[in-house]
């Protein structure tokens, strides 16, 4: 009885080759979304809902400070945005980091990883345990911990390194916006190679070990098997790395508000949606920021994805 | 491998070990120094000193400081249990049963995962201000979720992919009952998943500061990294560095620990999500 009801009403289900959905499939099919659809539903509450907020307030003019002038500009906010230095030196700034701290990351990590797994035995967990510890250790603290090691009132750096031409001990980093750019690089570099080491390390060890070998036995020296054989074996590995770190790069936010809180142009896109909103409460504005951040991120995903043709699913063995 | 190879590699071992620990050394270092010591330029202090402990545990900034830790546990082991939670339920629904949306639950996981914080802020900060939600736990412990979910979702589901779920079939044909199947078998297997999961969305909800600082404003919600980024010192006369550093070590210190104990799965948590099917 119910099979047949059940049945009309869901005419949308494909037809199997076993001859139509059994019982049981459809049964796991509202399992599935029975179990899965909670965790699905808040995911999309907390993100998707605040995101369309966003779009919706950039069209307007809207101030908290006199919340009751708010009016409808259209695209005007855009306009403003795009047509203002602030944020091409902030968007500026932001590619520098992203394109600085990736690059380095991935040969750093890419020599971190070679370590990591030719390693002796012994001291491999202590090295898998030591390289944890910049990943775990909080953005802001990591960005106090070289701020001060860089400062005028409590750094050693300057009495370190003041053999170096251009450094002495009245050396302000914080003075000019390369060399505090330097410092925001050199803490994030810091942080998160560990995590691309890792990822790196993962891909290393799925090149078998038999191509090393032929590619040994037959006169390959190290530098051509690193460069014919491991890289083009674990070219995947190597793309979903420098993608999660290109997007999490251009997010910066902690560092520069802790190091410099955009001092000396150093403001990046995130910290300027945020001075917008929480310092200056210009909702509409800062909205437009947010959006266009949103709108830059998904713009370097889909130059990944489809430019360098990084295929995430395939990395998960969905296909 | 020759003793010289050998050599090269404990070099570039302890290399790799200056550079992660280096940092973490120096803000130790920095917090055992004295208010007239921190400006000696050296790394190690002239003398050590726990004036800067005892500032933010008992002293002045105590008031500042323990709220902050407080709020900082509690908020980020809520989320933490909460995205563990709806995970699990949600990978386990990925790993073992066929049903159509799978695909887009994970691509949207990923997508949530790359979504610029930032973003988000600006809306939530107005809205909880509407709704009342604004400087609360549930109003940090919310956003957070969009922070832990998509990780969870992502590595728990690697994880569960490799349980050899036919031995909860093989218990039961040997005389278990399905609830005992399930305790005794899928349970301890699917354990260490879990709880690896559990410590990455700790990390990461731990090391959040932008929701932290956007969406309160006074030391009923607000965690330890705002706290510190927005702390200027007991008096302005003093430098905040040292009572800073002092701050910066207590709350590093549970996720060194976290990291020794369980390196291993960390490890292959951080991986398997993101490079292994």
């Amino acid at each position: 009885m119910s099979t047949t009801t059940t049945r009309t009403e869901e005419t949308t289900e494909p037809v199997r080759p076993s001859g139509g959905t059994s019982d049981r499939a459809r049964a796991e099919q509202r399992l599935g979304w029975l179990l899965a659809g909670p965790a699905f539903v808040v995911m999309l509450l907390v993100t998707a809902y605040p995101i369309l907020q966003a779009a919706y307030y950039s069209l307007f003019d809207y101030r908290l400070t006199d919340p009751d002038k708010r009016s409808f500009v259209g695209l005007n906010n855009y306009l403003v945005i795009l047509t203002d230095s602030v944020w091409w030196t902030s968007f500026g700034v932001t590619v520098f980091i992203t394109v600085v701290t990736v690059a380095v990351e991935l040969v750093l990590g890419f020599a971190l990883a070679l370590v990591m797994i030719k390693a002796l035995k012994a001291i491999r967990p202590v090295l898998r345990a030591v390289i944890l510890i910049p990943y775990a250790v909080i953005t802001v603290v990591a960005a106090f911990a070289w701020q001060y090691a860089f400062s005028l009132d409590s750094g050693f750096v300057n009495s370190w390194f003041d053999w170096l031409p251009g450094v002495s001990a009245d050396t302000d980093w914080f003075g000019g916006t390369f060399s505090s750019l330097f410092v925001i690089c050199l803490a994030e570099i810091w942080k998160t190679t560990p995590f691309i080491s890792l990822l790196l390390l993962a891909g290393l060890a799925q090149v078998p070990e038999v191509l090393q070998e032929a590619a040994k036995v037959d006169g390959a020296s190290w530098w051509q098997r690193m460069s014919r054989v491991t890289i083009p074996n674990m070219k995947a590995a190597i793309m979903v790395a420098v993608l999660f770190r290109t997007l999490d790069a251009f997010r910066v936010f902690d560092s520069v508000f802790v190091m410099t809180a955009g001092a000396n142009s150093t403001e990046t896109v995130s910290f300027l949606a945020y001075r917008q909103t929480i310092s200056r409460l210009e909702i509409g504005l800062g909205s437009a920021v947010s959006v266009m951040l949103f709108v830059s991120v998904v713009l370097i995903c889909v130059l990944f994805i489809k430019g360098f043709k990084v295929d995430l699913s395939a990395q998960r063995g969905e296909n | 491998m020759s003793t010289r190879e050998k050599v090269l590699w404990v070099v570039a071992g302890i290399v790799i070990v200056v550079y992660a620990l280096l940092p973490v050394g120096w803000i130790v270092s920095l917090s055992l120094k004295s208010s007239s010591d921190i400006a000696n330029g050296q790394f190690l202090p002239t003398e050590v000193s726990w004036e800067n402990y005892s500032q933010i545990l008992v002293g002045d900034a105590a008031e500042l400081f323990l709220p902050a830790l407080r709020n900082s546990f509690g908020i980020v082991l809520i989320a933490t249990f909460i995205s563990c939670v709806l995970s699990m339920f949600c990978a386990y629904a990925i790993a073992r049963l066929d049903f159509r949306g799978k695909k887009l639950i994970l691509s949207s996981a990923l997508a949530v995962a790359i979504f610029p914080v930032i973003s988000i802020v600006t809306p939530l900060f107005n809205l909880w201000r509407q709704i009342g939600l604004y400087d609360t736990w549930p109003g940090l412990i919310i956003p957070y979720l969009s922070l832990t979910l998509p990780i969870s979702i992502w590595t728990l589901s690697a994880f569960f992919r490799e349980i050899p779920w036919e031995m909860e079939q093989a218990a039961q044909v040997d005389g278990a009952t399905t609830w005992q199947a399930f305790r005794k078998v899928i349970v301890p297997l699917a354990a260490p998943g879990v709880f690896t999961t559990a410590i990455i969305a700790f990390f990461i909800a731990w090391n959040d500061f932008a929701y932290g600082i956007s969406l309160t404003s006074t030391g009923a919600a607000r965690p330890v990294p705002a706290a510190l980024g927005l702390f200027s010192g007991a008096s302005q006369f003093e430098s905040p560095n040292g009572p800073i550093a002092a701050a910066a070590v207590i709350v590093t210190i549970p996720v060194v620990v976290l990291v020794l104990l369980f390196q291993r799965r960390i490890v292959a948590g951080l991986t398997n999500g993101a490079v292994k099917g």
